[in-house]
């Protein structure tokens, strides 16, 4: 508390450049950035925000992942106990908030500052864009079809790093022979979902992800590719039994330390990495696409901002909304997070070979929607609900891709 | 002078009628009112925020035909039973023992009881310790010699639930004994001299004589226990957040999960329907039972 107001002291000195009559506010953000590199991510943005302006942040940080949150978040605002600003993912989790009128319009900043011009890909600020105005500040991109080797890991088994998924599957004898888990998987719905969309669009390819998810076309839910898809997403749970894990952070963990080869989890790991004093190339390797088709999906966070009847908040959160796209926040807050930033115009010199070859695939324009845009949260749901049931029994994967299938179909 | 002409029935005792006024509203509008609003806004498509746009049965026929809801029907199924049965025998046995005249009676009661004071979260992470395998159970008996014994039901979708009765019973069993104890203390001791006199053993007493007179206790019990069993879900939670995979869903769970994790209101309300109509389903025949032994007396 005490470093915490001596911080706003020293802001309090800054402001004198602000015009005068505006006043300060507490803005109060909730969001889900709880593990370790995401809490050091969080502390640069509260860090600049307090120095950049006069207004005071106030973290609420809710623990659990995003499926946890969310729901807290969404409650608070139909209740009428709106919050000053909360994270959500690009995406439909917050259309339906922003088609009821409960979020802020931020068209006005987004003008002012331009955001159309400096947001790369511009696919980011669609998507906070309803009916022509602009809802929420994009933060940062995050792709989840990474996969993540140990090279320690593949060394203490005296194999050959894996670069894909298939030698993955080749070394995993190996592995299990000198005591190491092949494959690093949390149980959470998300996590076994992950793996799957990640495994769709890495050996499927970018144009069948689209035909799976964005059309529904019904050739490419029966097709063999897909079968075959399911048929690999089994030997994935036999390669990931006995791990027993729960938490995508503990899965890193064990990737850290050596005890595991791989996950297969989305860029946020990067921050762990970072975190543990580990570089890649050395220490990890990792491998867009399981090492097959190169391509990201450009989701990420975003803030938004629910609407308030304060003069004063409406004020700090508009504040707050300039800040999260001026460069030294996307700089200092990616960074820490191991994310992109959604700015084109930053160069980012210090970047490792991962990060660098995330903006390379950036760049080319390998990109596909994330499954938050192509999918509502109640198919999301059923799907993840049905990954977590096949990687917590015994469930065959005819029967999976059954099921798959039918979901996809019934979505709305 | 006094009027004349009959009172008014209304106004009759006013003021303890304007007294129980808020007591009526609140069933009325919180308990009533918004059940109703929930049955009603089960039959609509309600994504995110609630709307009134009918669909028929259409939830309630995605709900029976999702996986996920039938094995937690199923979970609720088996723990309802067992969770019942097990309170009540150890719930009775442990009250019996405690009604042994025994010394430090307070002492056991307190101990007995405490486990009931935890709320289920702190009693999931209590749990979640003593059945991780690296460092609780499995690990403890490991450490005193015998290398090859393996007990991780947490991970194991056949014997999680075993894990969460476990934990459940723990937790409840405590209550059951105390309000047996009472039931117990209740009993005229002029029961126990004439069983004494026919020389009956002690056990056939306490299974002949005495638990047919602590019928009524054990009905409060069998309510307050069924209740916990149908609102299932903080142990969840706490214990094994539904895994491994859905191997330990319940219903409430599945209702939260649906109603705000994948803002899908309408679904979370079909489901929620089906819990009333559980819960209704042992309450009714309850209340009726007690009004009709009140008519008899």
């Amino acid at each position: 508390m005490q470093k915490i107001s001596m911080r706003r002291l020293l802001a309090g000195a800054a402001v004198t450049i602000l015009p005068a009559g505006a006043m300060a506010a507490d803005l109060e953000v909730t969001h889900w950035w709880t593990s370790g590199g995401e809490a050091a991510a969080v502390q640069e943005l509260a860090r600049i925000f307090e120095e950049q302006t006069e207004h005071g942040w106030v973290d609420g940080a809710i623990a659990g992942s995003g499926s946890t949150a969310r729901p807290i978040m969404v409650s608070r605002i139909i209740g009428g106990d709106p919050m000053g600003a909360t994270q959500f993912n690009h995406g439909l989790q917050a259309q339906e908030l922003v088609e009821a009128g409960l979020m802020q319009d931020l068209t006005e900043v987004a003008e002012a500052n331009g955001w159309r011009d400096t947001i790369n890909p511009v696919s980011l600020l669609d998507a906070c864009t309803f009916e022509g105005r602009v809802y929420c500040a994009p933060l940062n991109i995050h792709s989840p079809q990474w996969m993540w080797t140990s090279l320690s890991a593949f060394e203490k088994a005296g194999v050959e790093p894996a670069t894909n998924w298939e030698e993955l599957k080749a070394a995993a004898p190996a592995l299990r022979e000198a005591g190491i888990l092949p494959l690093a998987q949390g149980m959470q719905g998300w996590q076994t979902a992950l793996l799957l969309y990640a495994m769709i669009s890495g050996i499927g390819g970018a144009d069948f992800y689209n035909q799976v998810f964005a059309e529904r076309n019904e050739d490419a839910l029966n097709s063999d590719t897909l079968k075959n898809i399911f048929a690999e997403y089994a030997i994935a749970r036999d390669l990931a039994s006995g791990g027993n894990l729960s938490d995508w952070n503990m899965a890193t963990n064990r990737i850290i330390e050596g005890t595991a080869a791989a996950q297969v989890m989305g860029d946020w790991a990067q921050g762990e990495f970072a975190l543990a004093g580990k570089s890649a190339g050395t220490d990890y390797g990792c491998h867009i696409g399981l090492g097959g088709e190169p391509v990201i999906a450009t989701g990420g966070d975003a803030i938004y901002f629910p609407v308030n009847d304060d003069e004063a908040v409406t004020e700090a959160q508009r504040a707050l909304a300039q800040v999260i796209l001026s460069e030294e926040a996307q700089v200092a807050f990616n960074a820490a997070k191991g994310s992109l930033p959604v700015r084109g115009d930053i160069d980012l010199a210090e970047v490792n070979e991962c990060t660098k070859a995330g903006l390379e695939t950036l760049k080319a324009g390998n990109t596909i929607p994330t499954i938050d845009l192509v999918m509502s949260s109640d198919s999301r749901g059923q799907i993840e609900d049905l990954t977590a049931e096949f990687f917590g029994s015994d469930l065959s994967a005819e029967d999976a891709h059954a099921r798959f299938v039918e979901i996809v179909q019934s979505a709305m | 002078m006094a009027r004349s002409g009959p009172p008014i029935r209304l106004l009759q005792n006013w003021p303890a009628k304007l007294a129980a006024t808020p007591m009526i509203l609140t069933a009325l509008v919180v308990f009533i009112g918004c059940s109703l609003w929930t049955v009603v806004h089960s039959f609509t498509n309600s994504r995110l925020l609630p709307r009134l746009d009918f669909v028929g049965l259409a939830q309630y026929e995605r709900l029976w035909s999702t996986p996920r809801w039938q094995v937690s029907i199923e979970n609720l199924a088996i723990y309802g039973i067992l969770a019942l049965v097990l309170t009540l025998a150890i719930g009775f046995l442990l009250a019996v023992l405690l009604d042994q005249k025994i010394r430090f009676e307070d002492g056991f009661r307190t101990i007995i009881l405490f486990p009931y004071a935890l709320s289920f979260i702190v009693t999931g992470v209590v749990w979640q310790w003593i059945l991780n395998p690296d460092f609780g159970l499995q690990h403890i008996v490991r450490s005193m010699g015998f290398s090859g014994f393996t007990f991780d039901p947490l991970n194991d979708s056949g014997l999680v639930i075993l894990a969460l009765l476990a934990a459940g019973i723990w937790q409840g069993a405590g209550l059951t004994t105390v309000i047996m104890l009472a039931g117990l203390r209740g009993i005229d001791e002029d029961v126990w001299k004439a069983s004494r006199v026919d020389g009956i053993p002690a056990l056939k007493t306490y299974l002949f004589i005495i638990l047919p007179m602590m019928k009524p206790v054990f009905a409060t019990c069998v309510v307050l226990i069924s209740a916990g069993i149908i609102k299932l879900y903080d142990l969840v939670v706490a214990l094994t957040r539904g895994g491994p995979g859905i191997a330990s869903e319940v219903p409430a769970k599945y209702v939260y999960d649906y109603m705000f994790g994948n803002q899908n209101l309408g679904q979370g309300f079909a489901a929620s329907t089906m819990m009333l109509a559980a819960v209704l389903a042992i309450i009714i025949p309850f209340a009726l039972f007690r009004m009709g032994r009140k008519r008899h007396v």
